[in-house]
This record gives structure tokens, sequence and C-alpha cells, in this order.
């Protein structure tokens, strides 16, 4: 197991010089096509001197050749230098740092609210399978997934705005800076009330489908038959001997969610104005500001192979018949 | 009477045996037409692809269309009672009033009514692409305009807007599948069949690409796309990123089937008989994956509807004046336009309704191909 681990972590340095180098070329050829950064400002602001345009060339290391501009960026990122933003003019570490925690927020608080609901309900479904409720539940489920997430969260926002119920858009009211500590906190989760449904209540449905399945095969296990030849009570049965089993196979959904955290929420952000990872990568890629986009890319992908990667553990972890070697 | 006895018998056993001898493409059908949700979705899929081929038969108005008096008009009503209590036998509409200017508020101009014609004259096209017309389905006369969905900024017909958006969002799925499968079905074939580095290299492409959050990778792709390209180009280089991220997960199952299949007797026969390799991996070892090829097609298809949707509402998609559903909700981005114009999000429901029928096909094609992996 350690030497699977140590094995995949090794993998992880060539591949990732592959990924920055696929994201470089990417972008470089964006620019190569449709113009970068640096003339979008000037057909933007006409009055800029070449000069200038020049010197912020200089300034961002963008008047090297390509090459030398791609390891240069890859010997700081050994150093932890992301580069500078060329819109915001702050570094990307701290860009991204700033926003990472709020997309991190609501990707845990709605990943909270999908588990909560998908568990019980896939619960429910499974023991009751074909009855009215399963068929309603199960429905519900294939609606919920055939939903685009912005068109999900286009509908709460016309619904908030006629209820008045919550707040449409950003993380924090206008005084927030002016609230006390714990006035603070309940207006962040006031605010994250319609981010949350939008991106949790929808996505319980493949999960919840995905739980019902793997109960009703384990119901089908002999050693559930004799859980209740034993004359246990079917409560028991249901709770302590199928569930715990049925559930192991969603711990390693776990892993990659965990891969998806900062990138999963990107439609939702971009819908309800929040102000998080996804709407920055968003904006950066249309303004081509080249090493937030390529920052952010690094930063998703090493979530993404991590994720994966405690996937693999997880579950070696808790199906003691998986081995790796 | 004795004979008859054995007649019966050997009719039963004749029968039982055909019964039995139901080829797997047979017992496929069966086991399909009898879930119900899947027929349904494959009806709804027919009525929208049909719809889609003679979009501009049944469109009332023009993709380039615009009445610029006339913007975010909501949908028209179609009547048969008028305002003053008369019966009509056919159907008609009032022309728009504005009623209030500042507000852009429409009612009805109640004075004359105006029949829904069928089969009217309209602007020419092609039927299907090849016969020259100008019948179309609906219309009226104006001033009054059959705008049945509303329109929008531009006074556009939504419902037209649609029809000729369907074209885009129907389409791209199939694209994607015709470009991907064979790719992924390929590489995945030459990885698993041959082994040693050449299995090494494509596996390898194949954990980059995975490493990507697909997302972004879509994202920073569809970038790249020059702004130059026409809307069949652009619609084509789309399909073609969406493939390019997805061939990895079909190249990875389809390399995972074929290590086992490779060892089976009949595809040493076919070595050992001296076929070539490339004609062993297509003749003999990727027919044996088909069903499970099927399965993931059906199921990529409502995928790649989802993704382009998202991107045509991030402007990264097709571009106007061509249009698709994803695109046609960008216009409801703006949230005082979407409050006060509701019907703006139609367009969403065609895309659920879509990827649903879908998602339904493609459940009952797994339950009905591949029991293996049947979702209960």
């Amino acid at each position: 197991m350690i030497r699977y681990i140590v094995r995949r972590l090794i993998l992880l340095g060539p591949l990732l010089i592959g990924i920055s180098f696929v994201s470089w070329a990417a972008i470089q050829l964006t620019s190569r096509w449709t113009g970068d950064y640096f003339q979008a400002l000037v057909l933007q602001y006409p009055q800029i001197s070449p000069q200038t345009i020049a010197a912020l060339r200089t300034r961002f290391g963008m008047d090297q050749p390509l090459w030398i501009q791609y390891f240069r960026w890859l010997w700081n990122i050994v150093h932890l230098d992301f580069g500078l933003s060329f819109a915001y003019q702050v570094p990307v570490t701290w860009l991204i740092g700033s926003r990472a925690l709020n997309t991190l927020l609501l990707s845990l608080s709605s990943f909270i609210v999908a588990w909560v609901l998908a568990i019980p309900l896939g619960i429910y479904s499974a023991v009751r399978q074909y009855s009215f409720m399963d068929g309603l539940l199960s429905a519900s489920a294939f609606v919920a997934i055939s939903v685009p997430s912005f068109f999900s969260a286009l509908l709460l926002l016309y619904a908030a705005f006629w209820t008045h119920l919550v707040p449409l858009q950003g993380l924090t009211s206008v005084d927030f800076d002016f609230l006390p500590w714990w006035r603070q906190g309940l207006d962040i989760a006031w605010h994250l009330i319609l981010p949350t449904i939008a991106l949790g209540v929808f996505s319980v449905g493949g999960l919840m489908r995905y739980m019902r399945t793997n109960l009703l095969d384990v119901l089908r296990a002999d050693y559930v038959k004799t859980a209740r030849a034993k004359g246990l009570a079917e409560r028991v049965v249901i709770l302590k001997h199928a569930v715990r089993n049925a559930i192991n196979p969603l711990v390693t959904l776990f892993g990659f969610e965990l891969g998806g955290l900062l990138s999963g929420a990107a439609f939702v952000e971009n819908v309800l104005g929040y102000p998080g990872l996804g709407r920055l990568i968003l904006e950066a890629v249309l303004k081509k500001d080249v090493f937030v986009v390529m920052g952010s890319l690094l930063l998703g992908s090493v979530l993404l192979i991590l994720g994966n990667l405690t996937a693999d553990i997880l579950l070696a972890y808790v199906d003691p018949r998986i081995r790796y070697d | 009477m004795v004979r008859d006895l054995v007649a019966e018998r050997v009719e039963a056993q004749r029968e039982r045996e055909a019964a039995r001898a139901r080829t797997p493409l047979q017992l496929a059908w069966r086991q399909l037409t009898r879930y119900k949700l899947a027929l349904a979705g494959a009806a709804v899929l027919v009525i929208l692809y049909s719809g889609m081929l003679v979009a501009e038969f049944l469109a009332p108005y023009a993709l380039d269309f615009s009445d610029r008096n006339l913007f975010y008009a909501p949908p028209v009503g179609v009547h048969i009672v008028d305002a003053q209590g008369h019966w009509h036998l056919r159907p008609f509409v009032y022309a728009y009033r504005l009623v209030d200017p500042g507000l852009r508020i429409y009612g009805p101009d109640t004075a004359r009514p105006y029949d829904v014609h069928v089969f009217v004259r309209g602007f020419p096209y092609r039927f299907l692409g090849l016969v020259p017309t100008d019948i179309h389905f609906l219309g009226v006369d104006p001033p009054a305009r059959l705008f049945l969905l509303g329109s929008d900024q531009f006074g556009r017909d939504l419902f037209s807007r649609m029809l000729y958006g369907s074209r885009v969002s129907l389409l791209i799925g199939i694209l994607v599948v015709v470009v991907e499968f064979p790719i992924g079905m390929i590489l995945g074939g030459i990885a698993g069949y041959f082994g040693g580095l050449r299995d090494n290299i494509i596996m390898r492409s194949v954990e980059v690409l995975a490493a990507f959050p697909t997302f972004y990778l879509l994202l920073t792709l569809a970038s790249v796309l020059p702004p130059t390209l026409t809307s069949a180009g652009r619609l084509f280089m789309i399909s073609a990123v969406f493939s390019l991220v997805g061939w990895g997960g079909l190249a990875r199952v389809i390399r995972g089937l074929i290590l086992s299949i490779r060892e089976l007797e009949f595809v040493l026969s076919a070595r050992a008989a001296g076929l070539k390799d490339g004609k062993v991996i297509t003749r003999h070892i990727l027919p044996i994956t088909s069903s499970y090829v099927i399965v993931a097609a059906t199921l990529t298809i409502p995928g790649v509807i989802l993704g382009e949707s998202g991107l045509s509402y991030l402007g990264l998609g097709v571009q106007e004046p061509s249009t698709s559903w994803g695109l046609l909700l960008a216009q409801a981005q703006d949230i005082e336009a979407l409050t006060r114009h509701p019907w703006l999000l139609i367009p969403g429901f065609m895309i659920v309704l879509t990827v649903l029928a879908y998602n339904f096909l493609g459940d009952g094609v797994r339950d009905a191909l591949d029991p293996r992996q049947r979702s209960t």
C-alpha cells in the first residue's frame, strides 16, 4: 500500500510537467490567434503609448522567446512563485488564495447538504423498492441530473427574486464590515443558501441513485437473509447489516468530490455572482490573464489527482478485498 | 389419437426451441420495449429531431428576422373567443400594443383579430435542404406577430430561434460521438492489443488528460478557437474540443475489455490463420465491445449537450448570429431581463427535456444490452 502511494506520488511530477506544458501551449495558441492581454488593452485604451506597453511586457517577462518564458515560469513554480496577474497586478497565489476559500466554503456546504439528503433518501428508496415514493424519487433524481447547473441557478434566482426570501447575489451584505463577528457569520450563511441549493440539492440525484443501487445489491446477499432468519428486527438488518456494506463504494465518490471541490461550482458562481475561484478563472480565460489561468489549472489538477488517490486509498481501506501491488 | 398427442408434443418442443433461439438482438429489443420510460424518451427524441429537420417549415420567422419595435414582447395569446365574446372558427391573435413605453409593457390590441393561417407563404428556404419553397406551417399577417413564446431584446421570435438553435444543441452530441468514439476505440484497441511501449504512451497521455479538471480544460480549449471561423466550422471545432477531452475515458475502458478478449481462442485462431493485426482488431475484437460502446454513446450524448449549453451560455460556444439553446439562455444572464421576461428561460426546459429523454433511453439500452451493468 505504502509502495503504491509512493509510486503514484512520484508519477505526479512528470504528470504535472505534462499538464503545465499542455495548458501553456493552449494559452499561447489563443494569444497567437486572438491577440494577447496587452493587445486587448491597447484596443480598449488607444491612448496608451507603445513604450508603456513594451515596458509592461518586459515587466511580465513577455518580451522573451516563448520557450524561455515557459522555463522561467516553471522555475518560479518550483519556488512557489506563480507570477503576477496582468489584470489585478497582484501575485497569483494571493488572488487564488483569497477566492479559493470562498469556493471551498460553498463546495463544503453543498457537499454536506447533498450527502445528508441523498443517503437517507437512497436507503428509503431501496427498502421500498417499486413503491410509489420510490418511483417519485427516482423520477426526480433523473430530472435533477438532467438540469444544467447554470439553469438550476437561474431558476432559483428567479424564484428568489419574486419571493424576497434570500439574497440574490454575492457572499456578503453591503454593511458586512461593520457587523459584529457573529452577525458576519450569519450574513455569510444567509448568502450561502441559494448557491448551496443550486449546487447541493441538484447533485442529490446521482448520489441517491447510486446509494439505492448499492443497497439493493446488498439486500440480495446471503448474509442479509441470514440476519433475517435469525430473527433480527428489520431495522437492525437494514441499518446495521446492509447499509454499512452498501455505503462502502460511496467512499470513493468522496475522493472524486475532493478533486472537484474547486472546479465544480464555476457555473453557479457565475450566475449567482459568487466571488469564487470558478468565476476568477472564467474571467481570466476571457481576458487571457495567462499566469492566473496556468496557476489555477495547475492547482485544480493537483487537487484532482490527490482526490483520485484519496479515493483509491479509501476504497482499499474500507474493502479488504482490494489490493494494489 | 396417439399420433395427435405426439404431434402436439413435437410442436410444443419446437416452440420452446424457437423461444430459446432468439438472437441476442431480439432479446435486447424485447427487454428495451418493456421499459416504458425508455420508449417515452425515444418518442420525445424522435419528435425533437423531426422538428429540427423541418425547422424552417415550423418556424414562423427567419433566423435573422427581427421587429425592433417589439423587443421583449411576451408570448402572444392564441384565442378562439374575442373581446366581444364572439366565438371564432379559426384561432386568432391580437397585435401587440405598447401599454407602458417606459417599462415596455405590452397588451393585446383588441380592435382587430388576426387569424392564424396554416400553410402560409413566408421567407424562402429549402425544405429538408433540398426543395426550394416558401410555405410555412403557421403565420399571421403583419402588423400582428406570431411570437408564440415571446421575443428577445432585439424583437426576434424565441420560438423560431429555438427551432434553429435545436440544430446545434441536438447535433453536437451525435457529432462528438462520431468523432470521439473511433479515436477512443482505435487507440484503446491498440493499447490493449499490443501492450508494451504503445500501451504506455497511449495510457500516459490518457492520464495527463484525465488529470485536468474537465471544465477548465474545455474552457481553455474553447477560448483557443479563432474568432474568424464560420458557424459550421465553429460547431465542428467545438465537437473536436469535446472529443479531445473525452476520448481518454473511452480508450481506457476499451483497453481493459480488450486485454481479456485478446486471450480468447477465436482471436488466437484468427492470428494463427495469418490475419493482419489491424484486421484482427477491427474485425474480431472491436465488435465484441459493441454493446458497451452503444451504451456509452447514448450516455455520452446528453453529457455533451449539457457541456455545449454551458459553453454557449458563457459565450465560448456557438456565436451570434447562429444560435443554440445555451446561447439563447445567455440572454437571461442579466438579472433584470430574467425577472421581467421569464419566457427567456424556456430554452432551458428544452435542454432538460432532451437530456432527460436521452438519460431514460440510455438507461433502457443499458438494461437491454448489458445485463451485468443493470442499474435495477
